[in-house]
């Protein structure tokens, strides 16, 4: 149940990708209301929430990312051709390596950025800038490529989950359904 | 001879100056009774820490006051100081334009920080404690700070002058835990006589 099966994904893989996701669209959220937003003072309190969720992404892809190491990797359902197949693990290879990138970018906006704000995440824990130079050219570069990953990463999450409810709806196979609760069964290969 | 009274003379010459240093020192402020003008060469700035170290430093650029030392008695004496939070300055453009937002100062709407004396107690030679209303964002609350004589002239008198403000009551408490809820205002209070 925990674990991942040959055709199944365990309970904690499952968390992991729905936390990530749930957390992840959040912080797209947060992240494009922050450069909306007039008050300047709410401005200041929504990234230092955009900071401590992306921490707490981030803290959390490493170790899923430990964990995905640890697990076997379940079978592609069989309605999944070959092509398919190789795109499904292109997409979802490059969201794990995203989902390390982006937070990666986002603190290091923070820690190049010449107005010097701590993070202090969820004003519990002090985090540690990296040790980057600040510079407005430094933070210039990282402000860009934090966007511009969000925006590949977003693309990308909205390239996964068409092609999981496609498959949900459409061919009506188990793709989706497998990484909504932990099975038992072996294989059930659609309805 | 003549020898000897060049150096009585000398002497002669060092006492009234010697007298004056003396009592200088005794009662600087009752000796520099009078009003002042505090001067634009002023400088009123500040420091707010932040969690892991460091902080923001600004100073305000435009106020203007003045202060009277009651020579008969010290805590008598008064002082009154404006300034306008629009001319705050700060390390860059976006910390000086997020203190003159709604965020802090807010303004547009207050455009002026009051600071009038209630009580002065002499704590020793040259300084004083003083005690006063500080008004910002429309919200007028107790603040006390210390001030001491740094340097002073027949015509001028200098004060630096310290206190920690809490930016709370003013409703300016953005960003704390990160950025710390008390301000530490150190001044440098140049008066003119007039």
């Amino acid at each position: 149940m925990l674990r991942n099966g040959n055709e199944t994904f365990g309970l904690v893989t499952i968390l992991f990708h729905w936390i990530i996701a749930l957390l992840f669209i959040g912080q797209l959220v947060l992240g494009v209301t922050t450069q909306w937003v007039h008050s300047m003072a709410l401005q200041f309190v929504l990234i230092q929430w955009h900071k401590s969720f992306g921490f707490l992404l981030l803290g959390l892809s490493i170790l899923r990312l430990a964990w995905a190491g640890t697990q076997t990797r379940p079978r592609a359902v069989a309605t999944l051709g070959k092509v398919e197949r190789f795109a499904a693990w292109v997409v979802q290879s490059l969201l794990y390596l995203l989902l390390l990138a982006l937070p990666m970018a986002g603190w290091a906006l923070v820690s190049s950025s010449t107005l010097d704000v701590p993070s202090f995440a969820f004003n519990l824990v002090i985090i540690p800038d990296l040790p980057l130079v600040r510079s407005e050219a430094g933070e210039n570069f990282w402000r860009g490529a934090h966007l511009w990953l969000a925006y590949g990463t977003a693309a990308l999450v909205a390239g996964h989950m068409g092609a999981a409810l496609r498959h949900h709806f459409w061919v009506g196979d188990n793709v989706l359904k497998r990484m909504l609760r932990p099975s038992r069964e072996l294989d059930e290969p659609w309805r | 001879m003549s020898c000897h009274i060049m150096k009585w003379l000398r002497i002669a010459c060092l006492i009234p100056a010697l007298t004056l240093v003396a009592s200088a020192h005794a009662d600087a402020l009752s000796e520099a009774a009078g009003n002042y003008r505090i001067e634009p060469s002023s400088r009123i700035a500040f420091h707010v820490g932040q969690i892991a170290g460091g902080g923001i430093d600004g100073n305000f650029a435009q106020f203007h006051g003045t202060f009277s030392i009651d020579g008969g008695d010290v805590g008598r004496s008064k002082v009154d100081i404006t300034l306008l939070p629009a001319s705050v300055r700060a390390r860059e453009k976006r910390v000086e334009n997020f203190l003159r937002s709604d965020a802090v100062f807010d303004v547009e709407n207050f455009p002026e920080i009051t600071f009038r004396s209630t009580s002065v107690t002499r704590t020793g030679e040259s300084s004083a404690l003083i005690d006063g209303v500080l008004t910002a964002r429309g919200k007028t609350r107790k603040a006390q700070f210390q001030a001491s004589v740094s340097d002073r002239s027949r015509r001028r008198i200098v004060f630096h002058v310290q206190g920690k403000v809490l930016r709370s009551p003013y409703g300016m408490d953005v960003g704390t835990p990160i950025y710390s809820n008390v301000v530490e205002f150190d001044m440098v209070l140049q008066g003119l006589r007039g």
